[in-house]
């Protein structure tokens, strides 16, 4: 082993970008070192270099960056040397890379085919035919049903996951050394990551292919890497094999990471999660010495900022590095802070309770002059039946077009409901449209949105938006008074209050979500529906922005739907949870219920899909196949019936399945027998030599 | 992908019958009808009309029937090919337009067949680097040419090139017949006034398509750079432009009025122009709805076209 | 005037730079001017003092927009221009000028002295002043360009908002018309319009209101369509806020950047197409100077090169008038995609 040139050597690289503010060090001092066959992984949060370092290797800078310092070793050769045509001839050869968008990667005027043939062509000097049945080959390899269609295709013809294997295929054409993935199942549902992970894999055991593999989502490098490099603020601050950085880390921010993403033992009341305090330096405000000092515990003053730190080997594993002047004199072992334990919530009674409420959409498929034009409907929710109790938390789970968001406009009456009941203490609201509501109602029932770029107006001030809503809904009218309230809404989310006179540009994302969290309380909401609040955030900044979420839910007693596609957030803080799939709710229970068999066979997939960050779990390995149908084509009976793995040909793929009820409340749509049901094993246990 | 296309003609019609009955409201009016009369019988003999015989010169001219009556009887002999009758110039309409007509579809003709490819290779040559310094000068000619109205580069050209160095002839009245001479004097101008402005739009599309991912894609492929730019970001970046070249015969159409008016060339604009100052009613009419009919067209064509370049939607 | 207020240092300059503090002075150098221009001989001897403030408001307004755009040299230079104009129109009648309708001396050629007058510019066939009329010409220009430039974006930007945000017929509707207008060449379509109102500075603004607004509201309604599908318009929706508080304050802030670029081109288009109209006979009407009338009345003429200059001044003119404009809107898309 110790013979083996590596693959890809980086030496102190440094990687600049020039704009109008002046140069932006992206990355610096970053090493890296890959042996054959090797799988490393690159983690860490939004704008920490990742995609910088990839596109590094490629030598594809872009027009205003560069490369400012070190060097990047490929087998033994500097590729800062080399000319154009020697890096062309690297480049989809021997180095291929794998985009984060497979849409946006793939030429929308050329067919699939073209798009592949080219690589051997032009590396292997095959001709066309020979190139085209080479590209249909690696089709069927990256399991693409069909091969010889999708040749044929254009990349919008196909799903997001076929276009990400076509990706894949086009990477793996010329059988190169090395491959580079930037977060290639980002932009993919769960269910359908899992598929390509599973294919990654594949991949690396039987070509040997050495890979980099970024991502920010550290359950996925478990499942994918051998070594790991944990990036903040571009620097490399731990670099090592997988389990000693899992199990053994050495800096703090390491640490942070993982004590703020929700890992299966972690409970919102006994072991709430640690956030990580401040938010990510912007490039050009970057601290002197430790970048991770500002929000660091064992930040030392002298020390730490007193120099651009060093990598330091940690002793006694020479292959195990950490950014952190003070790694020694830490004590490890001591347990991971935890939060303080808060006492459980008693829920009260039922405030939102929903039945049998359906809703479909008409689509013309013509406009004005196409009278006539058939119209199809598409069943974006049927026959959803639950309820919510005071202070309980509902997670509504599922993946795109599952519905979840049509759902939230029938509750807050931006659409009606095509039939069944949605009952808001006794107001029913599914006919109610927003315009005809009291404006009790309508502040009774308020929104969290997902994306923070989007919550805040950016024209208008923080305090001009929490104002209006203040005012709105009647909370208070005098200038003084509404002031005081949006000072004290400010207080409540940690913000300072001079936020109230800044414009929304001048916010991070995680306070732009606070300021959305203030709006939506504004009016002392009953119920408070969160469409996935903290999935556009940095990983450091979740936690945070979920604990005050709670928080203020726990101190109003409010009722929260959590909308959200991630389990583990889920498991985390939801009392009860609804799991969706195309429009249709397949099973419903206490989180405990859910997470245990018996399970929906969806269910079991979903949860075997999620990556999970801990080396001490084990998960079953289910990949479904296939993906997603369209909600305006669903298939007959069973909704899931296209990719069960149980399917009960005859049955599951005619027959609508009945609901089958277990315990108190804990309800599955399937055709498989209760005993069958129950006869599942969980999908997550703890590792042997782990579970003592 | 054809429904799309008939829905479209469809549209198009139901616009063409909206203008044209535009047009026949707006010169409809009493004071145009009136208008009308001066021009058969003389300001005078108007003047000294009673209430009665002038109605019963509009009986006679078929003036009072309802509304939609005329109007229908209106498009009726327009699909017929009876325009009306010019007063001014003593012609039928028709065979008039159509002359001028000719004379603006070869200028339309020489100018489209220098602008296109002048400004496709500049925008695409500007786009390729953007902020390069061929990118800048391409750039920076295109606003400064664009920024001079048609009649000042008329101007300009005429004092340097006819009346400075006495190479071309300052008009293009054709006396003499078909001079392919006098015609480069307008054709210059409208090509200078017109291509920056499709170069610029060249520029930008090619520029969003050469920074976009799949540009990246076909480089990191290794593919050699000049088979990234002309097979994979040309067919792209032209999309818009063709649909943009397109639509000029539209923005011609308005060129073409200052241009023939200055270089006193017999062409459409002209025509327009003195009808519409004499004032020769149905000459107004039928040349307005004649542009219309080619801007329609061109509307027709240009959608098509995109459609058909852009397999997003072809394939929809 | 100006002199003292730079004096008074960055922060007052930075005071004066806020939006309510911009529009105010715009306020302050538009009024007069345009009171001036559209008012003619009512406003009687108030002619006289009435665009005095103008004149230090316009320089004002010049400091602060050379400081906002001083990022970027095209718009400084496009700014540049345009103020010259500007300052042009408003100074004009305390200007040292020979009175611009008042023939004195035929056919003098540039930089040469008749009758103890000096002429820089020369004179035109009438024996006007050239220099004169140039910088009187730019007032009925700049004047009518504007309003019908505004004009045309206040009834764009409103049906454009009203068709992208409440979508369904109303779209339809205002869509099929601005199609229809869309569909008549511009120059068409003015011809047609005057030619049935007949010429004159308020129907220039009808005309081009009819003319321009179609595609201000396409511009318009693509940018609502994108926005309101934001959260916060989604956030607005849901508290149950009118559809009319909706677009005018939570879209139409939004919208404003791409248009401000958009309106400046259009600036550029108006003023080509006014002086194209006058010289095409369907404008403003002599005698009162103006470029297009320059061009109009001399293109017979001028037809010699020794002559040239009665049309290559008022040509020169307004392609700087026009350059200043697209220069301006080229600065600004550069600044704001840098941002
Ligand atoms: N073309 C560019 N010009 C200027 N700055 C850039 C450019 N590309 C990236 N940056 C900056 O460089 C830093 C690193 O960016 P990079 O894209 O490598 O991060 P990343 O880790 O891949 O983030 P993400 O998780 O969002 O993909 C960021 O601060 C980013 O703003
Ligand atoms: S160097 Fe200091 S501030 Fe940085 S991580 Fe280590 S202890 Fe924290
Ligand atoms: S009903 Fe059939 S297809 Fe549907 S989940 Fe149950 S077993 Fe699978
Ligand atoms: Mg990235």
């Amino acid at each position: 082993m110790t013979e083996q040139t590596p693959v890809l050597e980086c030496r102190n690289l440094c990687i600049s970008y020039y704009t109008r503010a002046g140069e932006i060090p992206a990355v610096v001092d970053f090493n890296l070192k890959l042996m054959p066959g090797e799988a490393h992984g690159i983690v860490g949060e939004s704008g920490c270099g990742k995609s910088t370092v990839a596109l590094a290797i490629m030598q594809y800078m872009g027009r205003n960056g560069a490369i400012v310092g070190g060097e990047i070793l490929f087998e033994g050769r500097d590729m800062r040397t080399m000319s154009e045509e020697e890096l062309r001839q690297i480049r989809g050869s021997k180095i291929a890379m794998v985009y984060q968008e497979p849409m946006a990667s793939l030429n929308p005027a050329m067919t699939i085919g073209d798009q592949l043939a080219e690589v051997p062509i032009y590396h292997d000097g095959l001709s066309q035919s020979e190139a085209l049945a080479r590209a249909e080959e690696m089709l069927a390899k990256v399991r693409l049903p069909d091969p010889r269609r999708i040749l044929r295709s254009y990349p919008h013809q196909i799903s997001g996951g076929q276009q990400q294997r076509v990706v894949i295929a086009m990477a793996l054409l010329s059988n190169p050394r090395l491959l580079l993935l930037d977060e290639p199942t980002t932009a993919l549902d769960v269910t359908v990551e899992a598929g390509i992970v599973e294919l990654i894999n594949e991949i690396s055991a039987e070509f040997g292919t050495s890979m980099i593999y970024i991502s920010h989502n550290l359950g996925l490098i478990l499942e994918t890497c051998h070594r790991l490099t944990v990036m903040y603020s571009g620097e490399a601050v731990e670099v090592g094999d997988i389990e000693d950085v899992f199990d053994e880390m050495r800096h703090p921010y390491t640490r942070g990471l993982f004590g703020s993403i929700p890992l299966p033992g972690a409970d919102k009341n006994a072991h709430p999660l640690m956030a990580i305090p401040g938010q990510l330096p912007l490039p050009h405000e970057r601290p002197p010495g430790c970048n991770f000092g500002p929000r660091c515990s064992f930040f030392k003053g002298g020390l730490c900022d007193a120099r651009a730190l060093p990598m330091h080997p940690v002793p006694g594993d020479d292959d195990h590095r950490v950014r952190c002047e003070r790694f020694a004199e830490i004590d490890w072992d001591r347990d991971l802070p935890k939060g303080e334990a808060k006492p459980p919530i008693k829920a009260g009674p039922v405030v939102l309770s929903v039945k049998d409420m359906t809703k479909h959409y008409a689509i013309e498929t013509g406009g004005l002059l196409a009278m006539g034009g058939a119209t199809r409907t598409v069943k974006a929710n049927e026959k959803l039946t639950f309820s919510a109790r005071e202070a309980e938390t509902v997670a509504i789970v599922g993946e795109s077009g599952c519905g979840k968001s049509t759902f939230a406009k029938v509750l807050m009456g931006l659409e009606d409901a095509t039939d069944g009941q949605v009952l808001l203490g006794d107001t029913e609201l599914g006919d109610l449209p927003v315009q005809k509501r009291t404006k009790d109602t309508i502040a009774n029932l308020q929104m969290v949105f997902q994306n923070p770029f989007d919550t805040l107006n950016p024209s208008h001030t923080i305090g001009a938006q929490i104002g209006r809503v203040i005012r709105k809904f009647g909370v208070a009218r005098s200038e003084e008074e509404v002031n005081e309230i949006v000072y004290r809404l400010l207080d409540t989310v940690k913000l300072p209050r001079d936020f109230a006179k800044r414009k929304p540009r001048q916010l991070s994302g995680g306070q732009k979500q606070r300021v959305g969290i203030a709006r939506a309380f504004a009016g002392n909401p009953s119920v408070v529906i969160a469409d996935e609040p903290v999935s556009a955030l940095d990983v450091s900044v979740q936690a945070a922005v979920t604990e005050l979420l709670m928080d203020i839910q726990r101190e109003n007693r409010t009722t929260m739907l959590f909308i959200s596609h991630d389990l583990s957030v889920v498991r985390y803080l939801a009392d009860r949870i609804v799991v969706m799939y195309l429009g249709r709710i397949m099973e419903q229970g206490t989180t405990e219920e859910v997470f245990s068999p018996p399970y929906h066979p969806y269910t079991e997939a979903l949860l075997a899909a999620v990556p999970i960050a801990d080396t001490r779990v084990k998960k079953r390995h289910i990949v479904l196949k296939g993906e997603i149908p369209s909600p305006s084509n669903p298939p007959k009976g069973c909704p899931f019936s296209t990719r069960c793995p149980y399917m009960i040909p005859g049955t599951c793929d005619v027959e609508l399945p009945p609901n089958r009820t277990f315990g108190q409340d804990h309800r599955i749509l399937c055709h498989l027998q209760p005993s069958e049901l129950e006869g599942m094993e969980p999908v997550i246990s703890p590792r042997a030599e782990a579970a003592e | 992908m054809l429904k799309l296309i008939l829905r479209r003609l469809l549209q198009m019609l139901l616009i063409m019958a909206v203008a044209s009955l535009l047009l026949f409201a707006i010169f409809d009016t009493p004071e145009f009808k009136k208008r009308l009369a001066v021009q058969e019988l003389g300001g005078f003999a108007v003047s000294a009309l009673t209430e009665e015989s002038y109605n019963a010169w509009l009986a006679e001219k078929g003036l009072d029937v309802p509304f939609h009556t005329r109007y229908l009887n209106w498009v009726g002999d327009i699909l017929q090919g009876d325009m009306g009758f010019s007063y001014e110039k003593n012609r039928p309409v028709g065979p008039l337009l159509l002359d001028r007509l000719a004379n603006t579809g070869i200028l339309a003709f020489f100018v489209f067949a220098l602008m296109i490819p002048l400004s496709l290779v500049l925008g695409i040559l500007a786009g390729m680097k953007e902020g390069s310094v061929q990118d800048r000068t391409i750039s920076f000619l295109s606003v400064f040419t664009t920024s001079i109205p048609e009649i000042a580069t008329a101007i300009l050209l005429t004092v340097v090139l006819s009346l400075g160095l006495g190479w071309l002839p300052a008009k293009a009245a054709m006396i003499n017949g078909f001079s392919f001479r006098e015609l480069l004097l307008p054709v210059l101008t409208l090509v200078i006034y017109d291509f920056g402005y499709v170069a610029r739009m060249t520029r930008a599309s090619m520029a969003e398509v050469m920074t976009s991912q799949y540009i990246r894609t076909a480089v990191l492929k290794g593919l050699p750079y000049r088979r990234v730019v002309m097979k994979h970001a040309l067919r792209n970046a032209l999309i818009a432009p063709f649909t943009l070249i397109v639509l000029q015969l539209n923005w011609l159409l308005s060129g073409v009025v200052v241009v023939e008016v200055f270089f006193e060339y017999d062409g459409f604009g002209k025509l327009l122009l003195e009808a519409a100052l004499f004032p020769d009613v149905e000459v107004v009419q039928a040349c307005t709805l004649v542009a219309v009919a080619v801007a329609v067209l061109s509307q027709i064509i240009s959608d098509i076209g995109y459609t058909f370049l852009n397999p997003r939607i072809r394939f929809a | 005037m100006a002199v003292t207020e730079i004096e008074a240092g960055p922060s007052a300059l930075e005071r004066l730079s806020h939006p309510r503090a911009l529009i105010a002075l715009g306020l302050l150098m538009w009024l007069p001017l345009m009171s001036y221009v559209m008012g003619g001989s009512a406003l009687g001897p108030a002619a006289d003092y009435i665009l005095l403030p103008a004149i230090p408001a316009t320089l004002l307004l010049y400091v602060l927009g050379v400081r906002a755009f001083r990022e970027s040299r095209v718009a400084v230079i496009g700014l540049t221009l345009v103020f010259f104009w500007l300052l042009a129109a408003v100074a004009a009648p305390y200007l040292p000028l020979l009175d611009p309708n008042k023939p004195i001396a035929p056919f003098v050629t540039p930089l040469s002295e008749k009758r103890d007058v000096f002429f820089w510019l020369g004179t035109d066939f009438k024996g006007r002043d050239m220099l004169s009329r140039m910088i009187w010409g730019c007032q009925r220009v700049i004047v009518w360009g504007v309003s019908a430039t505004f004009v045309a974006y206040v009834v764009g930007a409103l049906f454009g908002l009203i068709s992208g945000y409440l979508s369904g017929w109303w779209d339809e509707i205002i869509s099929f018309v601005a199609n229809v207008l869309l569909s008549f060449p511009v120059m068409v379509l003015f011809i047609v319009i005057l030619n049935y109102l007949g010429p004159s500075g308020f129907n220039i603004v009808v005309a081009v209101t009819f003319a321009s607004a179609p595609a201000i509201m396409r511009i318009v309604r693509g940018l609502t369509l994108d926005i309101k599908t934001r959260d916060y318009v989604f956030a607005a929706q849901t508290r149950g806020e009118h559809p009319l508080y909706i677009m005018i304050v939570e879209l139409l802030p939004n919208v404003r950047g791409p248009i401000i670029v958009d309106a400046c081109l259009r600036l550029g288009y108006t003023t080509v197409a006014i002086t194209t109209l006058t010289f095409l006979g369907l404008g403003l009407q002599p005698p009162d100077p103006d470029w297009g009338l320059m061009i109009r009345e001399s293109a017979k003429t001028a037809m010699l090169w020794k002559f040239s200059y009665m049309l290559l001044v008022p040509a020169l003119a307004v392609s700087s008038l026009i350059l200043g404009f697209n220069l301006m809107a080229d600065g600004l898309r550069e600044m704001s995609l840098r941002d």
